[in-house]
């Protein structure tokens, strides 16, 4: 197989081939603050051919996203650019602003990482992609409208003559996505730039967006340029990819090349750290991750233990527990409806083990993790800690379970110092200051950190240094439950990879139960003892880890997994047997959860 | 769209009774005896009773509380102490000048305002948004009677260009209404515009930084569409709200500007009862202005229905 | 994932602000050091020099009763700069509290919402002149009767923050760790709460002293027997035409003292406000 891709290449390549539609040398870009300059960008270089999709992968700060905006000069007036761009051969790094703007959306088409808030909410989204076609003399009045239709149409909304007249929040992220990319199809353009154009979206939303991109390469050969963080996505479209890091390209090549022989050290590092789904298949416990950045090579991969699930051990018990928001009705205004966001969810939680809950957005996981911290007020159902009453919990403030939540800056308050963050827990239970504050530094050294940054303020921590810190603080109550919620989902991959291996190995020491709410199914396929799958407030399967992945019982478990992108090129996907998107599981209100053996459950009629 | 109205309609009811509530004490807020400090040194004891037995002073507060909002419901507001007329009746004759003065610096201001704040805000730290700027807080600054007593002085005593006391009605022509009106609408104004102005700097600051701003440029749409259609549809709500909160304000202002400028409003009706303690008069007064401020707040939940689709009540 | 917009960071206007302070630091001074600044009695009567021009010996001329207008004015200062300081200190302080306990305890919250939305419906300068001239004009009264038109314009900026503020997640952590409420309250919340209020002092501060004047115009301010920028100018009302002066020297000192600290204000918030942007 390989060997036939290579030589096509090759081929491919001895005969004179088309000019490429896009062709960048030395881009460099930086921008003016107050008497310094910020270089993001340099020496970018490389050539998109028509027909084929160009990756740029790299993680937060690589300035993927700037070489986009560099492209097409949408970044603010300070910013300054070098550097030649030629599209179709014609040199338009010189371009006036007037002339540039001729160019955007017209021959280059672009689609933004957030669906919710890159459309104008106050417009109507015909007239949004109508406004293309007028500015750029494609069609204007009725033909424009008749125009809109049919590019609504062709990136597959369906009643698009209806839906021209309706506004963004009246539709899904999904299909606001699909508007978005009409809109920048609208004019034929030459070059389609997508900043992290799946992001935002579910998996299976997902999956939908990117088998419409290539259905539209495949039609119109439009050259593509990818721009994404997700290695399973960039296995999915890429033909090329190019990895950046800190403004600057270390490595080109081919997709195929890139995931099976990454030459530069740095993609080597980030493949090791990237989950793939079907890693874990046949094997027994949860895993940590090969060694990634600075990390000792002692965390390498070692089998776990197994956790012993009876009555004694134990520590979390959740009974038919539903949460129900009061909300508006749609139809009729004044009137107020029941949403069931939460509906008779059981589980127990054992020593040691880690669940996962996992679903889309939406789907009432992280209501779940509120209502079990009482956060949230529970409308039936209860939860027990350690065979321990709530009323009986709240007397000693719940020590015994605790939440890490999903983002790092927000979790923590910018004006105390790391040490009274993580001594207020302690305090507040009644422990010594000066104990607390011994207490907190062993913590620190616990979670990867040195006691000496105890003085600091959080804005002085990465992202991953401040998840650490919450972990932490997690922790000061000695807990037997930890909840997280989506507690890795802002994190750069391998940054996750790390935070992911503390959090494994904190388990393993303290004989941690982690109730794991994610969305992340190959994440969770790593780390899980028992996996959880919700939909639309219920629980439709729960189970052993290997049983849910390996033998998915629940017709929307498979769906989920079906659309999680490989990051391995050769496991590429055909996209005919994948389910279109707008299809939701129904779920009946009588359905009753059913037992398949070995602790494997699942609601069925 | 009615239902929504309907429903903000009932929700005014409980600050209306707060109002209704704070307005009816403003009685009791005078030390010792009202009737007898409305009366004056000179009144003999009759006089003292009349007042007490026509402010029903002699009844319990509840009594006479209730005694009044059914008046008010029924649209009785009382009979003026120093006048002999209803409080309706007062109002009713000075009603005329105070809507012309604000009808006009509401047009005039947003008209001059708008276009200051979107400029200032597509060309942020320019010279021009500096001026903007420093216009604002300087008419922030400046009382607004000395504004109208500059311009009074200048314009009009000095140069003779316009009327400088007093009121013409709209009956005797456009040309005379008109030049009692302008400069007591500039003096006015001038705050009003600059509290427009920095909304509409900021709300557009805020929306000229939106992803949705991004993806106009992205299409190649150009300045002027970017800026009025897609940048201030968006801002709008903000501006809105301090058109409307700052008729308040205007409200406030007209009470000293027509005092300035002599004109026979209902500001200066208002300031001749609160000074002669004519309780009645105040009463009525203080109940018209808050239900203005309220009737303007729910044309501003209407005015965000148009403007913004994902708005529901 | 980069943000550019991110990027575009706000050109800080400290400059400005410091200038600002500096012009109410000046005028205060002034204010406090009257006495030795060659100022005679401001309440001196001389009836051979009434409505004089500006001169050598008197140096912003004389008013309608021959008081020396320069040593009125520094005294005056004295009075306005108490009124708008008294006034920013009570209804911040009596807003934060309002303000907190409604975003906190939500129980009270419609109630005490409908009550300050009853007050902001009469137009605060109404109210002032209104409570002023019922109580009996006094400096008393007239910074009682200012802050409570006020006060409801603060209680709304607080409890919308506090309400903002309880659902971040270092509260809910701090809850789910046990701590009481009212250490939530005093550690995370209030501070939090300062930055906006101590701006929205400021500017209390300037349209209090203003608010001063309006009431001392209409005749429901402080009597004339404490001079103040504002019944000094309300006192040369009556001669406006033909001695300007007499009403041109305290309104510049007012807008003066107004603006400065207004553009403190606006500083300070936009300074403020690069800090917040720093640590969100």
């Amino acid at each position: 197989m390989s060997s036939t891709l290579t030589s096509a290449k090759l081929l491919w390549d001895d005969q004179a081939v088309p000019a490429p539609v896009l062709s960048v040398s030395s881009l460099s870009t930086s921008i003016a603050g107050r008497g310094t300059e910020k270089s993001l960008i340099r020496n970018v270089s490389f050539d998109i051919q028509p027909g084929r999709t160009l990756s740029i992968v790299g993680e937060s700060g690589s300035g993927k996203s700037v070489t986009a905006l560099s492209l097409l000069r949408l970044l603010p007036p300070s910013a300054r650019i070098a550097g030649k761009v030629r599209l179709q051969g014609q040199d338009i790094s010189d371009l006036g602003d007037r002339q540039m703007a001729d160019i955007r959306g017209n021959r280059i088409g672009m689609i933004f990482q957030e669906p919710m808030t890159s459309l104008n909410p106050v417009l109507p989204v015909g007239l949004q992609i109508e406004e293309a076609l007028a500015r750029h003399a494609v069609a204007k009045g009725a033909e424009a409208r008749r125009r809109a239709v049919e590019l609504l149409d062709k990136v597959r909304i369906p009643h698009a003559a209806r839906r021209c007249g309706e506004y963004p929040h009246q539709l899904s992220g999904g299909m606001r996505q699909r508007v978005m990319i009409a809109m920048a199809l609208a004019c034929g353009p030459d070059l389609l730039i997508a900043d992290e154009p799946t992001t935002a979206l579910d998996v299976t939303t997902q999956s939908g967006i990117i088998d419409l991109l290539k259905a539209i390469q495949a039609e119109d050969g439009t050259a593509i340029m990818f721009i994404t963080h997700d290695m399973g996505v960039v296995a999915e479209v890429a033909d090329d990819v190019l990895v950046m890091r800190d403004g600057e390209v270390v490595e080109h090549a081919s997709s195929f090349d890139i995931f099976s022989r990454p030459s530069h050290p740095y993609t080597r590092q980030l493949m090791r750290a990237v989950p793939r789904i079907g890693d874990m298949r046949g094997r027994e416990g949860p895993e940590r991750f090969a060694a990634v950045g600075a990390e000792a090579p002692s965390a390498g991969p070692q089998t776990r233990h197994l956790v012993t699930r009876d009555s004694a051990h134990k520590v979390l018990s959740v009974h038919g527990l539903s949460v129900t928001f009061r909300v508006r009705d749609d139809r009729r205004r004044l009137r107020k409806t029941d949403l069931h966001a939460v509906r008779d969810v059981s589980f127990d939680l054992f020593a040691g083990e880690t669940l996962s809950v996992v679903g889309e957005s939406g789907c009432g996981k992280s209501t779940l993790a509120r209502g079990i911290m009482g956060l949230q007020p529970i409308n039936a159902g209860s939860v027990a800690i350690d065979g321990r009453t709530p009323a009986a919990m709240r007397a000693d403030g719940r020590k015994a379970l605790q939440m890490v939540f999903q983002d790092p800056f927000a979790s923590l308050n910018p004006r105390l110092t790391i040490l009274r963050s993580l001594t207020e827990p302690m305090t507040a239970n009644g422990i010594a200051p000066a104990e607390a504050a011994e207490t907190a530094a062993g913590l620190m050294q616990e979670v990867g950190l040195s006691a000496e940054m105890l003085s600091r303020l959080p804005h002085e921590f990465s992202g991953g240094q401040r998840q650490r810190i919450c972990i932490a603080r997690a922790l000061a109550l000695k807990p037997k439950v930890v909840v997280a919620d989506e507690a890795v989902s802002a994190l750069d991959v391998s940054v996750q990879a790390q935070v992911l291996n503390l959090l494994m190995e904190l388990q393993e020491r303290r004989n941690l139960a982690l109730l794991f709410i994610a969305h992340d199914m190959a994440v969770v396929e790593r780390l899980s003892h028992r996996v959880a799958v919700m939909c639309f407030g219920r629980l439709v399967e729960i189970g052993p880890r290997a049983a849910v992945f390996d033998s998915p019982a629940h017709p929307y478990t498979r769906q989920l997994l079906s659309a999680v992108p490989v990051p391995d090129p050769a496991r590429r996907f055909s996209t005919a047997g994948r389910a279109d998107s707008f299809e939701r599981p129904v779920i009946s209100a009588s359905a009753r959860m059913k037992d398949l053996g070995g602790g494997h459950l699942v609601l069925a009629d | 769209m009615i239902q929504s109205i309907i429903g903000r309609l009932v929700s005014t009811i409980p600050v209306m009774f707060v109002v209704s509530l704070i307005i009816f004490s403003l009685l009791y807020l005078t030390p010792g005896d009202p009737a007898r400090i409305i009366a004056g040194t000179t009144a003999t004891e009759e006089d003292v009773a009349r007042i007490r037995e026509t402010l029903g002073l002699n009844e319990p507060f509840l009594h006479r509380y209730l005694d009044w909002l059914g008046g008010v419901l029924h649209g009785d507001l009382g009979r003026s102490i120093f006048m002999d007329r209803t409080v309706i009746e007062l109002i009713g004759q000075r009603m005329e000048p105070t809507l012309s003065v604000m009808a006009l610096t509401v047009i005039f201001a947003v008209l001059v305002a708008v276009p200051c704040g979107v400029i200032a805000a597509w060309r942020v730290n320019s010279l021009t948004d500096r001026v903007v700027m420093l216009f604002s807080i300087a008419a922030f600054s400046i009382p607004v009677f000395m504004i109208g007593y500059v311009l009074d002085y200048f314009v009009a005593f000095k140069m003779r260009w316009l009327a400088i006391q007093g009121y013409a009605g709209i009956s005797d022509g456009i040309g005379p209404w008109l030049s009692y009106l302008v400069l007591p609408t500039v003096s006015v104004g001038l705050v009003y515009i600059a509290l427009i102005a920095r909304v509409t700097r900021a709300s557009m600051l805020e929306v000229l930084s939106e992803d949705y701003i991004r993806t106009a440029r992205a299409k190649g749409l150009l300045g002027r569409r970017i800026l009025f259609l897609h940048g201030l549809r968006n801002a709008a709500n903000p501006i809105v709200t301090v058109v409307c909160v700052g008729i308040a304000l205007l409200l406030g202002g007209a009470v000293v500007i027509e005092s300035v400028f002599n004109i026979p409003g209902i500001g200066r009706l208002t300031v001749d009862a609160i000074l002669r303690r004519d309780y009645p008069v105040i009463q009525g007064v203080m109940l018209l202005f808050s239900l203005i401020y309220i009737a303007i707040n729910l044309l501003a939940d209407v005015l965000y229905l148009f403007f913004d689709p994902r708005i529901r009540y | 994932m980069t943000k550019p917009a991110a990027l575009s960071l706000p050109v800080p206007r400290l400059s400005a602000s410091w200038i600002g302070g500096g012009i109410v630091v000046l005028i205060a001074l002034a204010a406090v050091f009257a006495p030795i600044l060659g100022t005679v009695d401001p309440m001196a009567m001389s009836p051979l020099n009434r409505m004089k021009a500006p001169s050598a010996d008197f140096w912003f001329g004389t008013d309608t009763y021959g008081r020396d207008l320069y040593s009125r004015v520094l005294y005056g200062g004295r009075t306005s700069l108490a009124v708008g300081f008294a006034v920013a200190i009570l209804s911040t302080v009596a807003g934060l509290a309002i303000g907190l306990f409604a975003g906190y305890f939500r129980r009270v919250d419609g109630i005490v919402m409908r009550v300050m939305d009853g007050v902001m419906a009469i137009p605060a300068i109404l109210l002032a002149i209104a409570f002023s001239a019922l109580l009996g004009g006094s400096l008393g009264t007239v910074i009682v009767a200012i802050s409570i038109a006020e006060i409801p314009r603060v209680a709304r900026l607080i409890r919308g923050l506090v309400l903002s503020l309880r659902g971040r997640m270092y509260v809910e952590a701090a809850i789910l760790a046990g701590v009481s409420q009212p250490r939530i309250i005093w550690r995370h919340i209030l501070p939090n709460t300062l930055a906006p209020l101590i701006v929205q002092a400021t500017y209390i501060f300037a349209s209090a002293m203003l608010l001063e004047a309006i009431l001392s115009f209409i005749g429901a301010g402080i009597p004339p027997t404490t001079p103040s920028w504002g019944n000094i100018i309300s006192e040369g009302r009556a001669v406006w035409q033909i001695k300007f002066h007499i009403i041109l020297y305290p309104a510049i000192f007012l807008s003066l003292a107004v603006f400065a600290i207004n553009t403190f204000g606006d500083g300070l918030r936009d300074a403020l406000d690069q800090r917040g942007m720093k640590h969100q």
